[in-house]
């Protein structure tokens, strides 16, 4: 299963690209990993829009499969820029490119908890999983 | 993908589904495949071709011997004995209280001689009940030899079409629920004509050590693609057919299931559960089960509850999944008798998703 060395990952299976961007913002979405466990995914929702912001850890959104549904946890803290509308309209583009076309929300980071994992950690624990 | 240092048990073709690239989970205890690509494909594969099913995991009990049959009306709800030699039915085994045990399918093989086929879960359960209940007083010997067998499964209107390449046996004229046996792919099976899917089908029971030979010359059919426990389970659940578990357990009657039809209350003899489902069959049943169309796009789940308009709990989830056959969200539920009117909804972690109540199967083919 992919992992991308320039991404950062949380423990729920999100991924985190750009920290450090000169504009703080970064691009959020769910591991490779983690949409081949869900199964095809029919629905997403996100409890918060552009303007509103998300706390690290809390959950931020919910994805169903055609097997379960999974709270997804904003992996930092911060001021929604953007949601891909065009994966709420077509889930299934998150299962066809997680870590391109899928990506779910930006983020302007206010903070980030220090507790992200690199690629080869991420990368060890759905190994162990 | 599990590590393969964990205990659940594997079947014949563990390895061909690893090789199929397939997501294995640990089902009642056996390492299972839950879709090789995507489940909607292998879904929709059943629906319009033809899917292929490893079922290896299921129960091959055998109760053989003068009294079979006697100790099997004895030990189960319906009445074997009344089936003809060829020929299987779909019934259940109850706790004393009227509880589902498991549903089953009892095929019988010869006069004195029946195939019971149970759900990987309950195969321990089965196996005991019935060891108990029928020597019990009846001439008869159980053996549960579920390793020694796979059970692969041909589903979709294309079943009968190609299973005909690999076998001189007269399909045609095979009734559903009916077997034979016959050589296929040159390997001996028992050929069923049941399923789980709602389709036409075949379900092949043949050695363990045979599996892969007869796997591998179904799956190379131009059109039938391999499936999983996902498809299998919208499948079932389009066609209305409860999953033990689910729909079905020990807490359950046939009655609130809407399955009474398979208590032969009025079989000769006492059998076990008796005195109780004939008591649940003379009152009306405070929940029955039901068939939910959600008019959202959220599924209503496994465990969700059912709410009246006003708010008030009246009912249960026990399985849902968006259908690809529909294309909207299914469930089945047991509902408080009288609510299953308008206006119900199903709380979806927490916000009131409104549903529609229709008659079971969603799905029927035609």
């Amino acid at each position: 299963m992919s992992v991308p060395e320039q991404l950062r990952y949380s423990e729920e299976h999100e991924w985190v690209a750009g920290l450090g961007n000169e504009d703080g913002v970064v691009t959020i979405g769910i591991t490779a990993h983690a949409a081949d466990a869900l199964g095809e995914i029919v629905y997403l929702e996100l409890h918060r829009g552009e303007g509103e912001t998300v706390e690290a850890g809390e959950p931020c959104g919910e994805i169903e499969s055609t097997k379960s549904v999974s709270d997804i946890y904003a992996p930092v803290s911060g001021e929604i820029t953007a949601v891909n509308q065009a994966v709420i309209d077509e889930p299934k583009v998150i299962n066809d490119d997680p870590y391109g076309e899928g990506w779910i929300l930006k983020v302007r980071v206010e903070t980030e908890p220090g507790d992200l994992l690199d690629a080869e950690s991420y990368g060890k624990l759905i190994e162990e999983s | 993908m599990p590590a393969d240092n964990t205990t659940a048990k594997k079947t014949p073709l563990y390895d061909v589904h690893r090789e199929l690239g397939a997501n294995l989970v640990d089902f009642a205890g056996y390492l299972m495949p839950l879709r090789y690509a995507s489940e909607t494909a292998e879904h929709r594969a059943v629906r319009t071709g033809a899917g292929l099913f490893d079922l290896s995991h299921m129960g091959e009990i055998f109760v053989e011997g003068p009294q079979a049959a006697q100790g099997l009306d004895y030990a189960l709800v319906g009445e074997p004995s009344a089936v003809p030699i060829g020929r299987a039915r779909y019934t259940m085994i109850c706790a004393p209280d009227g509880g589902v045990l498991d549903d089953l399918i009892v095929y019988r093989l010869a006069e004195e001689r029946f195939l019971v086929v149970a759900n990987a879960a309950n195969i321990a359960t089965v196996h005991r009940a019935l060891a108990e209940r029928v020597a019990s007083g009846f001439q008869a010997e159980v053996a549960d030899r579920s390793d020694e067998y796979a059970l692969i499964a041909l589903q979709g209107p294309q079943s009968q079409a190609i299973l005909s390449q690999f076998t001189d046996a007269p399909l045609d004229g095979l009734r559903y629920y009916a077997w034979l046996s016959g050589r296929v792919a040159g390997v001996d099976a028992l050929i069923a004509r049941t399923g789980y899917t709602g389709e036409d089908g075949f379900e092949l029971f043949v050695a363990a050590a045979d599996a892969v030979r007869l796997w591998n010359e179904l799956a190379l059919v131009e059109g039938v693609l391999p499936a999983g426990l996902a498809a299998r389970d919208t499948l079932r659940l389009e066609a209305g057919m409860p999953l033990y578990g689910n729909e079905l357990t020990a807490e359950t009657t046939p009655y609130e299931a809407g399955l009474g039809r398979v208590v032969k209350l009025g079989k000769p003899g006492d059998f076990v559960g008796r005195k109780a489902l004939a008591a649940y069959a003379d009152t009306p049943p405070g929940r029955t089960l039901v068939g939910l169309v959600a008019r959202g796009r959220r599924a209503p789940r496994k465990g969700y509850e059912v709410v009246r308009a006003d708010g008030t709990v009246c009912g249960v989830v026990t399985s849902g999944a968006p259908s690809p056959t529909l294309g909207k969200p299914i469930a089945m539920a047991y509902v408080d008798s009288g609510a299953a009117e308008a206006g119900l909804a199903v709380d979806v972690r927490g916000r009131h998703e409104p549903v529609d109540v229709v008659d079971l199967p969603f799905y029927k083919r035609s």
